[in-house]
């Protein structure tokens, strides 16, 4: 793959995961975030197959695979199972306010990624403010969410911004212990998919605002 | 002796299907004891391993073991060994297919045997956020309506938490691949040989101890912490409390030799007194007001955690001791304290403070103990609490953090008054409204209410190795040497 290709792909995917996470945060409903998710899970997929290719290395393109299976196929999917259609009553903070904070996000996300340029000034480098910007956007939508699934997201969208950080800094951790955050992230999702379940046998429905039974 | 290092592990794995498999009662009872035993057994095998040949490796060092390991399995094996085997349930009340609970604490001392012994900040990570997965269901055992909302908030807020560590660590792998020398492994960057970026370094240990904090419940990071430690059954408490809290700091402990040796010791330090003097203040404001046993158990494990973080900020090889010591010795005191809260909770009825009254005269079977344990959490001689803590302030004062310690003195003291109250109530108090029972004695239980021996065993260690000289303070010596040193 030549450096201009190369560039330009990465370029693509990192717009995909920054634009997915934008409209993850604007419109805050069930039935248009999870396919943004996927669309995500997809943007990262790519993300690591292009750096797959560009190193020549076959285990990245396994961890693609799995990326792209899991992160865009069946955890969305089985948010959509959990969900039900229900996304909780409107967030914290309403739509405009969200969009300013998004910008500020994305500033600072690029002013705290500065320190970063000294790992090089390849096109991977110059992505990683994304990464960083999406591990931002998850905490926002985490703490502005108020149904379980809105958290759920939240939680997937920082993780996200972590993997997204990891194969552009480095391409990706050893495999070991990529394989070991995988797994863990998958059974995070697979508890909180679980006690979603619980609490909507005990509640009714699973809106987080009824959980106030513990308090000093 | 790589088989050292590897033995526990495959002890808990195969203790763990076992339960799934096998499906025996008797094993379901006993598993959570035996995997403890057995990390304890091992912990101070590899203590002895250690203290004559140095270090060891096994599998192609993705597992090393140090003095500083060595003693961290002890505390593991150690506490184990107390939650479990006080809450063992009476003989035959154990159903053989009720395996999730006992399978679950085993893997949960397994991911805590694994974080101590990887040699590799990935798979140290890796092996806490396990933690969190394993006790997850634990803390929502009992499918109450506060259980649940517990474990939700518990899972949500540590693995966030921890997603921030891991994104220190990537930066500071990301650091070493641009040096030219790609390692995750603690042992190669504590040497401080790797010519890295320092403001890179300085972004990634923050985030690592943001991350770290987080599980180990310090301040402002804690607010998953009461609610967990006071939902969970008896012995996940106590495991919970007294030791996965440690060894997430252990995490921290690792994290700051990596960055003295390549930065200096300014940013960790001014971070951990923040931390610890906040998680001191925090907790006793909470204590004082406090109306549940449970959450000011809890809230005195933050208190503790502060208290060890200030040693490590002092650091040095007379405060890094007293913090080890102090792991240990608080762990004893509050598994104990949390298996007889359980007791208290299955007599009472409740773990509402107000509704307790005149324990001492009622019940003394169960107020003894309490009385031991609190008296340990206190801190007060001689139980090895004091020793650690007096150790501690005189290292503050000897490196020149006396503002420091003068502000942590006085606001123990709010934890200090808060607890001391609060069990002296529950104990020799009478029952101010109608409802409470009075203290009658009468009508004095005597009846058995759990093993005695376990609490016996932790109190009486936690009286000990705070006079114990000999190898207990060679080890602790070389483990605040690897630290200091980087060995």
């Amino acid at each position: 793959m030549s450096d201009a290709v190369l560039a330009q792909a990465l370029g693509i995917c990192s717009a995909l995961l920054l634009l997915s996470a934008v409209l993850l945060v604007w419109r805050r409903a069930q039935v248009t975030a999870l396919p943004l998710l996927a669309l995500q899970g997809l943007a990262l997929a790519g993300l690591v197959a292009v750096i797959a290719i560009s190193e020549g290395s076959l285990e990245l393109l396994g961890v693609a695979l799995l990326v792209l299976l899991f992160k865009s196929i069946v955890i969305p999917l089985a948010l959509a199972r959990a969900g039900r259609g229900e996304y909780g009553g409107a967030p914290l903070i309403n739509t405009a306010t969200s969009l300013i904070a998004v910008a500020a996000l994305t500033a600072l996300a690029y002013a705290i990624s500065a320190p970063l340029a000294v790992l090089g000034t390849g096109p991977a480098i110059q992505a990683i403010p994304v990464g960083i910007a999406l591990v931002l956007y998850g905490f926002l939508l985490l703490v502005t969410g108020r149904h379980a699934i809105a958290q759920l997201i939240g939680f997937l969208v920082i993780d996200n911004g972590t993997a997204t950080v990891a194969f552009l800094s480095s391409g990706g951790v050893p495999i070991i212990v990529e394989l070991g955050v995988f797994l863990d992230v998958l059974l995070v999702i697979l508890i909180l998919y679980v006690l979603t379940g619980r609490i909507r046998d005990e509640y009714g429905y699973a809106d987080l605002d009824d959980l106030t039974e513990l308090h000093d | 002796m790589a088989v050292l290092l590897i033995s526990p592990l495959a002890a808990c794995l195969v203790l763990a299907v076992s339960t799934i498999l096998l499906r025996r009662a008797w094993l379901n009872r006993v598993a959570g004891l035996l995997a403890g035993t057995g990390i304890l057994a091992s912990g101070l095998a590899i203590a002895a391993a250690v203290m004559s040949d140095g270090p060891l490796t096994a599998m192609g060092g993705l597992l090393r073991a140090d003095a500083l390991t060595a003693f961290m399995l002890i505390v593991v094996g150690a506490v184990g060994v107390t939650a479990t085997w006080g809450s063992l349930a009476p003989r035959g009340s154990t159903r053989a297919d009720a395996f999730a609970y006992p399978t679950l604490i085993v893997a949960f001392l397994f991911a805590m045997t694994l974080a101590v012994l990887a040699d590799n900040l990935g798979i140290l990570w890796v092996a806490l956020e396990a933690t969190t997965i394993t006790t997850a269901f634990l803390v929502g055992h009992y499918r109450t309506r506060g259980s649940l909302e517990a474990a939700w908030k518990y899972v949500v807020l540590g693995s966030v938490g921890v997603a921030i560590a891991l994104l220190g660590i990537v930066l500071l792998y990301a650091a070493t691949v641009q040096a030219g020398q790609p390692t995750l492994s603690w042992a190669s960057l504590a040497l401080g040989g790797i010519d890295l970026d320092p403001g890179l370094v300085k972004i990634a240990a923050g985030l690592t101890l943001l991350g770290f904090a987080t599980k180990a419940g310090l301040a402002p990071m804690h607010s998953w912490l009461p609610d967990a430690h006071s939902q969970a059954p008896a012995a996940v408490s106590g495991l919970m409390s007294g030791v996965l809290l440690a060894v997430a700091f252990y995490g921290i402990l690792r994290i700051q030799a990596i960055t003295d040796a390549m930065i200096g010791p300014e940013l960790m330090r001014g971070l951990l007194i923040a931390g610890g003097l906040l998680s001191i203040a925090e907790a006793g404001a909470l204590i004082l007001r406090q109306r549940d046993l449970k959450r000011m158990l809890a809230y005195s494990s933050i208190e503790h955690m502060g208290i060890i973080a200030l040693a490590a900020a002092i650091g040095g090889p007379l405060a890094i001791s007293a913090a080890l010591l102090h792991m240990l010795g608080h762990g004893l005191a509050k598994s104990s304290s949390f298996v007889v809260s359980g007791r208290i909770l299955n007599v009472e009825g409740t773990t509402q403070i107000s509704r307790i009254r005149g324990l001492l005269a009622r019940r003394p079977g169960v107020a003894i103990p309490f009385l031991a344990g609190t008296a340990a959490l206190l801190g007060m001689p001689p139980f090895v609490l004091f020793f650690t803590e007096v150790a501690i302030v005189i290292a503050g004062f000897q490196r020149g953090l006396g503002w420091v310690m003068a502000v942590a003195i006085a606001l123990l003291l709010l934890a200090f008054v808060g607890i001391a109250r609060h069990a002296s109530d529950m104990s020799f108090g009478t029952g101010h409204d109608d409802d409470a029972p009075t203290g009658a004695v009468e009508d004095r239980d005597r009846s058995w209410h759990g093993p005695a021996a376990p609490i016996a065993l932790a109190l009486i260690a936690a009286i000990v190795i705070g006079l114990l000289a000999g190898p207990l303070s060679t080890l602790l010596a070389e483990a605040a040497a690897t630290l200091a040193g980087g060995s």
